[in-house]
This record gives C-alpha cells, sequence and structure tokens, in this order.
C-alpha cells in the first residue's frame, strides 16, 4: 500500500453536516438539491462505507436530535414504538422491553461488540437492510410496522416488505424511517431470535433465523406462528407458509420440524466467504428450529437467556 | 473544504472549544488537533476498539462518531484515567501482569474496561472476555489482558 492509500482510508471526503431538530427540516434537506445527502443514526454502517468509498454523500443528516426518532416507550395495548435513532445499549437497558421483547434483545445484545451497541441502531440496521442484518428477522417475527416520513406525508409499511434488495429498500428520496412499532404481544407468547456465527462474538450471521409464537393458555398448541430469515436469500426473509403451518397444531417435534422444513423451502442462499450455500442451507433448517424452540420455551414462562443475561452484562 | 464547525464539548472534565471539518472523526480531531494522542488508531472501521473513548457514559468507537457529534457531550479518554495521584488500577494491574507489549491496543482495552468496572464491578473472568471482545491485540494473546481486568477488579472493589 502506498502512502496516498494509507491517507484516503484515514480521511472522509468532505461534506456538510446538519442535525436538525424537527422531522421537516430533516425532511427538507435530505429532499433538497443536493440529492447526496444521507441519513446518520449511529454511523457503525454510515461511516465505515464512506471511508471504504464504497458510498458518498454532500451532506450529513443526523437524526439523533429529532425526538420522534428517539422515543422509546412501551404501551400493553399499544406495543412498543422503537424509535430509528434509538442505540442498542438503550433497548437491553431497559428492563420492560428486556421482559416484554426478548427476541429483540436477543438480537439487539449480539451486534458488534459492547462499543458498537453504544451507537448501533435497530432502525439503521433495517435501512441499510443487508440480507444478514440480525434484527431483521425478528422485526419480522414480531410483525413490527416502520413509521416513515416524507415530503408527501407519512406512511406505514410492515417490515418484511421494506427491503428490496441488498443494500436496498422502498425509502424513495427525502424519507426517513422515524420509528418501528412492534404490537403488543399476547400472554402465552414468546420470541427468539438466534444465528450461526464460527466465533462467539464480532461476526456477521452466516444465516440467522428469528421466531415469534402464541400459545393456547395451557403451552400445548400453537394458536400462530411468524418466522423470519437472515443470511439466506438476497433480503431477509419472511417465511409465512412456514409459520402458518404451525396454527392450531400441537407443540412437538414434529410440528416444529414440519416448519422448519418449509423454512428451509424458502431459502435461496448463496456461497460466499462465510459459508457454502449447501451449509447455509442446513443451517436455516437447525435455527429455525432451535429458534421455534427458544420461543415456545419462553411462551411457557421457561427461562432462555440472551446475551445480556448470560454474560453477566 | 465545508465551512468548519464549531464544537463546544467536555473531555475528561474540562470544557473545550474546537473547530472541526464536518468529515473529521472524534478520533481524527482528538488526534490530530486537540492532540491527545493516547486515543490510538488501528483499524479505522470499528473492528479494533483501539479508538475506544467514553460519552455520555457509553463506550464507543471514536473512528466512527463524528466530531460534530461532541457537541454538548461528556467524554472520557485514556488522558483522564490516571488522577494526579496516581495510576488507575486498571493501568497498574496492565504493568504488574504485562498487560502489553507494543501498547497501541493497550488505551482502548483500558477504557472498554474501565466501562465494564462501570456497569459490573464484580465482573467473571468470563464477563470479561465477553465485554472485551470488541478490542483487539496482536501481541499478548489476551490472557494476561483479562487477568489484568480481573486483579483491577478486586482492587476497585476494596477501595469503593
Ligand atoms: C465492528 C462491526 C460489527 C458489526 N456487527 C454486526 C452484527 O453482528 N450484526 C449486524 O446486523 N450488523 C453488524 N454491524 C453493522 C452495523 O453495526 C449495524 O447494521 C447497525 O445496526 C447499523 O446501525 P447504525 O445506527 O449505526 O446505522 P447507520 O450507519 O447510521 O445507518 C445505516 C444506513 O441506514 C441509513 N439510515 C439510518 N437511519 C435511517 C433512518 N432513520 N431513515 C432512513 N435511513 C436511515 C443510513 O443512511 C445508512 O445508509 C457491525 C458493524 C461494525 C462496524
Ligand atoms: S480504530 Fe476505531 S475501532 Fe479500530
Ligand atoms: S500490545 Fe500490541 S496490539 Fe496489544
Amino acid at each position: 500500500m502506498v502512502i496516498g492509500d494509507i491517507e484516503r482510508k484515514l480521511r472522509l471526503q468532505n461534506f456538510e453536516y446538519s442535525a436538525p431538530v424537527t422531522v421537516k427540516e430533516a425532511i427538507d434537506l435530505l429532499a433538497g438539491d443536493n440529492c447526496g445527502a444521507r441519513i446518520l443514526a449511529g454511523g457503525t454502517d454510515l461511516i465505515v462505507q464512506l471511508r471504504q468509498g464504497h458510498l458518498s454523500t454532500d451532506r450529513v443528516v443526523d437524526i439523533k436530535r429529532l425526538p420522534d426518532c428517539n422515543k422509546l416507550s412501551y404501551d400493553p395495548s399499544e406495543g412498543l414504538i422503537l424509535g430509528a435513532a434509538v442505540p442498542c445499549h438503550r433497548i437491553y437497558g431497559d428492563e420492560t422491553i428486556v421482559k416484554t421483547y426478548p427476541g429483540l434483545i436477543d438480537a439487539a445484545a449480539i451486534i458488534g461488540g459492547i462499543q458498537i451497541q453504544g451507537r448501533a441502531t435497530v432502525g439503521g440496521n433495517l435501512c441499510n437492510s443487508s440480507p444478514s442484518a440480525d434484527t431483521i428477522p425478528i422485526l419480522i417475527a414480531y410483525r413490527a410496522e416502520c413509521e416513515i416520513a416524507g415530503p408527501t406525508g407519512t406512511r406505514k409499511v410492515p417490515v418484511e416488505d421494506f427491503c428490496t434488495a441488498p443494500g436496498k429498500n422502498i425509502l424513495q428520496k427525502g424519507e426517513i424511517l422515524l420509528a418501528l412499532h412492534l404490537p403488543s404481544v399476547a400472554k402465552s407468547s414468546g420470541a427468539h431470535y438466534l444465528r450461526f456465527i464460527p466465533r462467539f462474538e464480532m461476526d456477521i450471521a452466516v444465516v440467522g433465523a428469528g421466531a415469534y409464537v402464541e400459545l393456547d393458555e395451557e403451552g400445548r398448541s400453537f394458536k400462530k406462528a411468524r418466522i423470519g430469515l437472515a443470511a439466506v436469500a438476497p433480503t431477509p426473509l419472511f417465511a409465512r407458509e412456514a409459520g402458518d403451518l404451525l396454527q392450531g397444531k400441537e407443540v412437538s417435534e414434529a410440528s416444529i420440524d414440519a416448519a422448519a422444513l418449509a423454512a428451509q423451502s424458502i431459502a435461496r442462499p448463496i456461497s460466499d466467504m462465510r459459508a457454502p450455500a449447501e451449509y447455509r442451507k442446513h443451517l436455516v433448517k437447525v435455527l429455525t428450529k432451535r429458534a421455534l424452540w427458544g420461543a415456545v420455551r419462553r411462551a411457557r414462562g421457561e427461562f432462555v437467556p440472551n446475551a445480556v443475561q448470560e454474560n453477566g452484562r | 473544504m465545508s465551512r468548519k464547525l464549531y464544537v463546544n464539548t467536555t473531555i475528561n472534565g474540562e470544557e473545550i472549544e474546537f473547530l472541526c471539518e464536518p468529515r473529521q472523526s472524534l478520533l481524527e480531531v482528538l488526534r490530530d488537533d486537540l492532540e491527545m494522542t493516547g486515543t490510538k488508531e488501528g483499524c479505522n472501521d470499528g473492528n479494533c476498539g483501539a479508538c475506544n473513548v467514553i460519552m455520555d457514559g457509553v463506550l464507543m468507537n471514536s473512528c466512527l462518531v463524528l466530531a460534530a457529534e461532541a457537541q454538548n457531550r461528556n467524554i472520557s479518554t485514556i488522558e483522564g484515567l490516571a488522577t494526579p495521584q496516581g495510576l488507575h488500577p486498571l493501568q497498574q494491574k496492565f504493568l504488574e501482569n504485562a498487560s502489553l507489549q507494543c501498547g497501541v491496543c493497550t488505551p482502548g482495552f483500558l477504557m472498554a474496561a474501565k466501562s465494564l468496572l462501570d456497569h459490573n464491578p464484580d465482573p467473571t473472568e468470563h464477563e470479561v472476555r465477553h465485554w472485551l471482545a470488541g478490542n483487539l491485540c496482536r501481541c499478548t494473546g489476551y490472557d494476561k489482558i483479562v487477568r489484568a481486568v480481573c486483579d483491577a477488579a478486586d482492587v476497585v472493589k476494596e477501595t469503593a
């Protein structure tokens, strides 16, 4: 490497920085003629990609001062409002959320290391729209919706309809993800996300699977199940049929195996440096099973620890 | 070049003002403009933790923070770890355990360990290893670092 290359790695290109305090101001900045504006949440994807030269920009719009993006509130009838600028550590630092949305914690507590979780947001994880993003499968499983504001007003879009290709999503010019809305969870319900990585920490999912289940009062049969998958297709996948198969079924190895097979059948993974496609195909089945069993155990009131509880954080 | 931004912030308890380019990271401003070179640059992409600082009580990689974001924040860097009374127990135990060789990773490990002890004054070895997973060291093989953090935790507990 020559000195010039090293300097390029060091320096980010020139851009303007704005930290608007109203959504309107933010939209105006993003929709204005400087069409190269980009949103900054935690910056753990954006700054890396700008530095690597994968992205360029002439204005960075920091959304961390927008009150709408900093909301983190739970109401038993309304569910959870998770502002797009809320970093992971705030999510797993909130006891109510840890208790109510354990599947979300499974994902938020494994993104990078502690110092990444001090900055990284779930909104940024979704908007970066990587097929391997850890929070997207569980957002899908929880039936989360995106609240999006733009020049022509606001709209709501289910998370499973958000990503369109690796790094691409449905956001139009000038649009901002303000918050994610997770519906309230039923009484006998549970959720679990897990991924396979060849290390203990600090790696990108080879495959990830998230499940949300609702059981009958005795915890014996499924009332409902939703499954989301990561890193097995160009976008995160909603394994709708796999979840629907479980509706009304008894909780058993057989019913869960059948759902895992259905999830496996829609996976169309690629081979890359992390794993060959065949291995990913195998993993989808294994991880879907484990995610479902983890969700079932939590629905039955059993303790299934997340990364925070396992590691004394 | 974009117009410079005025930033007013607190670093290690001292109010500091600086001008920065919007594109500058906090790491760059600390090292190049404020001459606080204790915070190190390893990878510059969030993977090594050499650049760790604590901002408003939260551990983060200063290479992934824009300097402009430091406005009205409270930042702790390695320069603030020792006091006029002496080294922080973490620093002392790093010395006693020979937990560094080249030393480039050390400030980052110390800040990460500081934030661990702030959150969890009595960590197990497993918990120390987990908390430090975002820090890389190319020299020591980690064991001596982990031992030093466990030893320092004992000291901090006793003096608390
Ligand atoms: C060392 C390291 C380890 C990592 N480990 C993991 C991991 O284990 N799992 C994982 O999934 N990811 C991982 N990542 C990637 C990254 O940390 C996550 O994707 C993170 O959640 C991104 O959030 P952010 O707030 O930092 O996003 P940013 O970088 O701020 O934004 C990401 C993208 O989304 C856009 N954006 C952000 N917010 C909005 C919004 N509200 N509206 C519209 N667009 C928006 C930005 O313009 C940008 O393009 C890792 C990154 C690093 C550097
Ligand atoms: S220099 Fe910031 S993480 Fe490596
Ligand atoms: S002492 Fe050299 S990198 Fe850790």
